[in-house]
């Protein structure tokens, strides 16, 4: 989709159709011939074609929508703005956040809390992380202002839970050690595009 | 004899009652699962093996639920209501021979609880006073959606119960008898003696006020969820409802045993098929219509509806009346 598309607000209006497509009968013998022609047409058996058609393509096609939720789930879209994940580095299993805070600050809703202080080696490290979900709005600014890819929107869309706490804390949105094998540079909401490198334009000291 | 005749009769009187109570329940799964796959869902799936224990988890419900009346109600009219709509259902199925006589043990079993030679008569009649069930439950529920869906069973019930009266009579004139045995065995002689053949319009007719008396889904005003909640049947809960759902597929099979007996041929051999599966083929094809036409046809408004009835249907049903008995004169 173009950037004109996007703009184009009125896209949808330029498909109207008209269903009534012949006029009301004013006089009687009009109405009366409406109903002898819509009788005659058998339209009513027309839409029980249609019915068996999609039983038929359901049955022996296996054309269904049904998703048995529980034990299977629609894929959901990479840009979808689920529960958070915290990305681990893929050397150490340790979390990627530095603690700059960024997320903390513009979290609109002010669920994201975070505590650091300076370690030994006079690094930030960060002791806490919790995300109070029962206030976020999933707008997904955390995600897109992170420097380091460390925050992100996971796939996991179910927000269930007997308390928020269960899955608001550090534990809980790192990813684990065992898992860390699995785990994808992340091509959602808030990461960079896969032609960043094209796109990127040189700055001034680079000449 | 006459102990023996009041034992067999009681025996399947409870047969019928048995069967059919659980056969309203099992329909009830059977128009879920195939609306849904109509309409391209699975339909009920997690309770048994494709959802077939639905059943007892839908009636374990039904039975532990509150049983609830509203303050206002008129209470034994209130109470009293389903029971009408499921009594009268099965009474009427006293006169409906449901197969073809069979012997078991030496013993000729006649499967018809009560050979009246009114039978025609008396299966509409009693199915006629089946319309007291809703309207009294919607008189006396004191609500608004249930007064206007007691309304409408008074509209759609009587008017079509003209109809469904009037289309028979044309095939009645033919066959000269109201006993429905009698009117099978009219249609011996195979295929092409069905009455369907020598009474289409009468055929449509009657099919089409089974549908509104049977309150089927092209016709079912009385409880239209999207214009009236659920119509006559808004304050009931429990097993109190279940009794109007009992009914109504009673009604339904009712409604499908006339059609085959009346115009498909009943329960006569059909070429191999013996005559006791022929007519349990013919119902499950009906009732299949009905299920089918749910998923397919759209409502229709009342006005639309008194219209159809009483400016097309009866003076269609007349015209018929008058035609066969010109034919039969001449
Ligand atoms: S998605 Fe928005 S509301 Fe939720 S934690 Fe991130 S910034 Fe805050
Ligand atoms: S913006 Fe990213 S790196 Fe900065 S504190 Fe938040 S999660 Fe950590």
């Amino acid at each position: 989709m173009s950037l004109q598309d996007l703009k184009e607000r009125n896209v949808g209006t330029q498909e109207y159709m008209l269903v009534q497509e012949d006029d009301y009968p004013k006089t009687g013998w009009e109405e009366f011939k409406q109903v002898m022609k819509r009788s005659i047409k058998g339209e009513l058996f027309g839409g029980l074609k249609i019915t068996l058609k999609i039983m038929k393509e359901a049955l022996f096609n296996n054309n269904m929508h049904t998703v048995q939720y529980p034990t299977e789930k629609l894929p959901i879209s990479p840009r979808y703005r689920a529960v958070h994940k915290l990305l681990a580095l893929l050397e150490s299993g340790e979390n990627r956040c530095i603690g700059c805070g960024l997320c903390e600050k513009i979290c609109i809703s002010k669920c994201i809390r975070m505590d650091t202080r300076i370690d030994e080696n006079s690094r930030k490290e960060v002791l806490e992380y919790s995300i109070n979900l029962g206030r976020c709005i999933f707008c997904g600014y955390c995600a897109e202002v992170c420097p380091e890819l460390a925050i992100v929107h996971g796939g996991r869309y179910e927000n269930a839970s007997e308390q928020r706490a269960h899955f608001g804390l550090k534990e809980d949105f790192l990813t684990p050690l065992d898992e860390l094998k699995n785990q994808q540079e992340y091509d959602g909401f808030g990461a960079i595009s896969p032609n960043a490198d094209e796109r990127m334009k040189k700055t001034p000291l680079a000449y | 004899m006459e102990t023996s005749i009041i034992i067999e009769t009681i025996v399947k009187a409870i047969i019928v009652l048995a069967v059919f109570s659980a056969l309203a329940g099992f329909t009830t799964y059977i128009e879920r699962k195939i609306l849904a796959f109509m309409q391209r869902r699975l339909g009920p799936m997690n309770v048994g093996p494709h959802g077939v224990l639905q059943l007892i988890a839908d009636g374990t419900k039904l039975f532990c639920k509150e049983d609830f009346i509203p303050a206002n109600a008129v209470k034994p009219i209130f109470k009293i209501a389903p029971i009408i709509t499921a009594a009268t259902a099965f009474i009427a199925m006293t006169a409906v021979p449901f197969f073809p006589e069979f012997e078991m043990f030496g013993y000729t079993v006649r499967p018809i609880i009560a050979d009246v030679n009114v039978g025609v008569l008396f299966v509409m009649g009693v199915a006629g006073i089946g319309l007291y069930g809703p309207l009294l439950a919607g008189m006396s529920s004191a609500n608004k959606w249930s007064l206007l869906g007691g309304a409408r069973t008074a509209i759609q019930l009587l008017s079509y119960e003209v109809v469904s009266g009037l289309s028979i009579l044309a095939p009645l004139m033919m066959v000269g008898s109201l006993s429905l045995i009698d009117i099978n065995n009219y249609q011996a002689g195979g295929i092409s003696d069905w009455l369907i053949w020598s009474q289409p319009l009468a055929f449509v007719l009657f099919v089409m006020a089974g549908f509104a008396e049977t309150n089927r889904t092209p016709f079912d005003l009385l409880e239209h969820e999207a214009e009236i909640v659920a119509g006559y049947a808004t304050e009931y809960s429990g097993m109190r409802w279940g009794m109007f759902f009992i009914g109504e597929y009673a009604n339904l099979f009712t409604v499908c045993f006339l059609i085959s007996l009346m115009f498909l041929g009943g329960f006569n051999d059909f070429y191999f098929i013996p005559g006791g599966l022929a007519i349990v083929l013919k119902v499950m094809f009906l009732i299949f219509f009905f299920l089918w036409t749910r998923a397919s046809w759209p409502h229709i408004r009342p006005d639309q509806l008194m219209w159809l009835c009483w400016k097309i249907l009866m003076p269609l049903a007349v015209i018929n009346i008058l035609i066969t008995g010109f034919v039969m004169m001449f």
